[in-house]
């Protein structure tokens, strides 16, 4: 921090009082804030966060605000939006309101996106550093396991879960969390790979720190950076693989989630094009959010990769 | 030549693992193949069960059933369909098969050619508007679920416009020739093959940008243009051979992705392959027809893996030297 390039008083050699630097004159912004503020200028990263806000405003807060029962009839069946005695959003094959489903709908969804999220965050981090640090033996195992999943084809893998084992919340999270964690092991491996041999590990070892130690208080801290773009991309595709198992009926039928609604409103997609399409661009907007904060989040942490 | 066995050894390997994970699958799941008849066929004596369970060989011990297993599934048996009068999961498949292999075949050929030739025009004028389109169209292509994209394009070019077939392979009161026949085969194939490419378009435009870009600003592309070259040939002849090595290299692994992606574009299109096959089995809890087509897609994806690396060392001569770098 006391770096004196970077507050820029390499002219004030001499009577240098550290407590009344003028603000005016530094440089550079502490290197703390650089990322927030290149997330900042990205516009397209902003604008992502703002529609993800929006989204989980939709989702979580006018679901309180307009309360009531969404299986309820509310009119004629297969009313197109804005008909008479049609609703906003036009209303489904039951009679029911389409806006009121898809907004109650998310919910599911990103609940089970965000578990199994953290289900493919921690085997990946775990399985990445413990192959990673070890080297050798333990990555050569590791490496086969993760090789063996990335072969298997994902979305299939997880049909066959949910189907065998019941679509219960538990089983969801798992088949997805079971199939999307190899990306994160395999970047998190190369940063240790790459990291475990410089001089603050060393440091630390030899004070005698133990390997569970360096592994997740030493070194995990400093993989952060990338576990984090990662999951925001990973969150994104468990979105989607959410839907897909929904959309063939592999969900909890009472959750009338995004992917679920669509699959039972495909039969009458021909006459009732505001069933499908609502339903899919709550979906589509969501993994849109979080693929334009992934690649803000990216560029701020990865500067040299910008635009590619 | 001694890489290229190791790595076929491998890959028999991995198709052993997949046969015994599948074994597990079933073995951990609630309830055996007996109790599920006995759910579809309502009482059945004690008795019975343990004569079932003597004549599937489930009263044996775990090992001897896994190895029987293997022994079946690696001779081309995998077992017989419960919900379609006990007919062989093999065959099953088998009859599906054409047409899954002609939609994934299609809607990788356009994700490639497409894909590449936008991302490498792109990556020519990487501040232009065109490039930029193509980041904002790439993004929007990932962020879309392929049976919604389906659903979309049925609707615009089938339901509004008329153009194309809404559904199945064919036209089954059709009359005509064999080109004739072709042509409609090909308008039933275009959205099925668009939806389910598009994902992979978006994906191929970005990397190939990506890789070119690189590519472009290196040495032996800056002699090609002092040499005097036409911009397309250093494009396309030079620049391309190096930046297409990404897209060789992910092919392999997007195909398993890109089977399971044709089981949500078949359910949206009827379209009469094996990913329709395992939505029926889902649908009628069909565990054998279910596992067989779990294993028969892997096993594509491992050859299909097996087969981008030979490629990949062909094209790239640094590794057929050296061998890959691991990491």
């Amino acid at each position: 921090m006391a770096d004196p390039t970077v507050f820029g008083m390499e002219e004030k050699s001499e009577g240098f009082e550290p407590s009344v630097i003028d603000e005016s004159r530094l440089r550079k912004p502490p290197p703390k804030y650089q990322g927030l503020r290149m997330f900042r200028r990205n516009k397209a990263a902003v604008f992502g966060l703002i529609l993800l806000i929006v989204i989980l405003f939709i989702t979580f807060v006018l679901p309180v605000i307009f309360d009531g029962e969404r299986t309820e009839r509310v009119g004629g069946i297969h009313l197109a939006p804005g008909a008479e005695g049609s609703t906003t959003f036009g209303t489904d094959y039951l009679g029911r309101d389409v806006g009121r489903i898809v907004m109650q709908g998310g919910s599911a969804t990103l609940k089970v996106a965000a578990l199994a999220a953290l289900v493919i965050v921690g085997l990946g981090t775990t399985i990445g550093a413990l192959a990673g640090y070890y080297g050798g033996w333990v990555d050569n195992v590791l490496m086969r396991i993760t090789e063996f999943f990335q072969v298997l084809p994902g979305l299939l893998f997880a049909i066959v879960i949910v189907a065998l084992y019941g679509a219960s919340t538990t089983t969801i999270v798992l088949a997805i969390g079971l199939i999307a964690w190899p990306t994160i092991a395999r970047l998190v491996r190369a940063e240790f790979f790459r990291q475990k041999n410089l001089e603050y590990v060393k440091a630390a070892r030899a004070i005698g720190a133990s390997d569970a130690r360096i592994i997740f208080k030493t070194i995990m801290p400093n993989t952060l950076p990338v576990v984090i773009v990662q999951s925001t991309l990973v969150m994104g595709s468990a979105i989607l693989f959410e839907a897909g198992l929904a959309f063939l009926g592999l969900s909890n039928p009472k959750d009338l989630s995004w992917g679920f609604y669509i699959g039972v409103n495909r039969n009458y997609f021909l006459s009732n094009w505001w069933g499908v399409t609502f339903p899919g661009l709550m979906i589509f907007f969501t993994v849109l959010s979080l693929s334009l904060i992934g690649d803000g989040l990216q560029d701020a942490v990865n500067p040299k990769l910008r635009g590619r | 030549m001694k890489q290229i066995a190791v790595r076929i050894l491998q890959a028999f390997g991995l198709v052993l693992a997949v046969i015994v994970l599948n074994f597990l699958l079933v073995h951990l799941a609630p309830g055996d193949a007996v109790d599920s008849l006995a759910g579809t066929s309502g009482e059945m004596s004690p008795e019975t069960t343990q004569r079932l369970r003597e004549q599937y060989g489930l009263d044996k011990p775990v090992t001897t059933q896994l190895a029987t297993y293997v022994g079946n599934v690696l001779q081309g048996d995998l077992g017989v369909s419960i919900a379609n009068n006990n007919r062989p999961v093999t065959e099953m498949i088998a009859e599906r098969l054409w047409p899954t292999v002609l939609l994934s075949i299609t809607a990788l050929a356009f994700a490639v050619i497409l894909g590449v030739t936008v991302g490498t025009l792109a990556a020519r004028r990487p501040e232009s508007g065109f490039s930029h389109s193509t980041t904002v169209f790439a993004l929007i292509g990932f962020s879309m679920p392929v049976f919604w994209t389906g659903y979309l394009l049925l609707t615009l070019f089938s339901k509004n416009l008329g153009w194309l077939p809404i559904s199945g392979m064919e036209n089954l009161r059709f009359d005509g020739g064999w080109l004739a026949k072709q042509w409609d085969l090909a308008k039933h194939l275009l959205l099925p093959a668009l939806s389910l490419g598009l994902i992979y378009i978006a994906a191929y435009s970005r990397l190939s940008r990506a890789s070119m870009l690189e590519v472009l600003e290196s040495d032996y592309v800056r002699t090609a243009r002092a040499k005097g070259l036409g911009e397309r040939s250093v494009l396309f002849k030079h620049a391309l051979r190096n930046g297409i090595i990404p897209i060789v290299t992910v092919l392999g692994l997007q195909f398993g992705a890109i089977l399971s992606g044709a089981i949500l574009v078949e359910t949206v299109f009827a379209w009469p392959g094996v990913g329709r096959l395992a939505f029926e089995a889902v649908v009628e809890r069909d565990t054998n027809v279910l596992l067989g087509v779990l294993f028969l897609v892997s096993l594509t994806v491992i050859v299909a893996n097996l087969i981008t690396d030979v490629i990949y060392r062909l094209i790239d001569p640094r590794i057929r030297v050296s061998g890959p770098t691991n990491g």
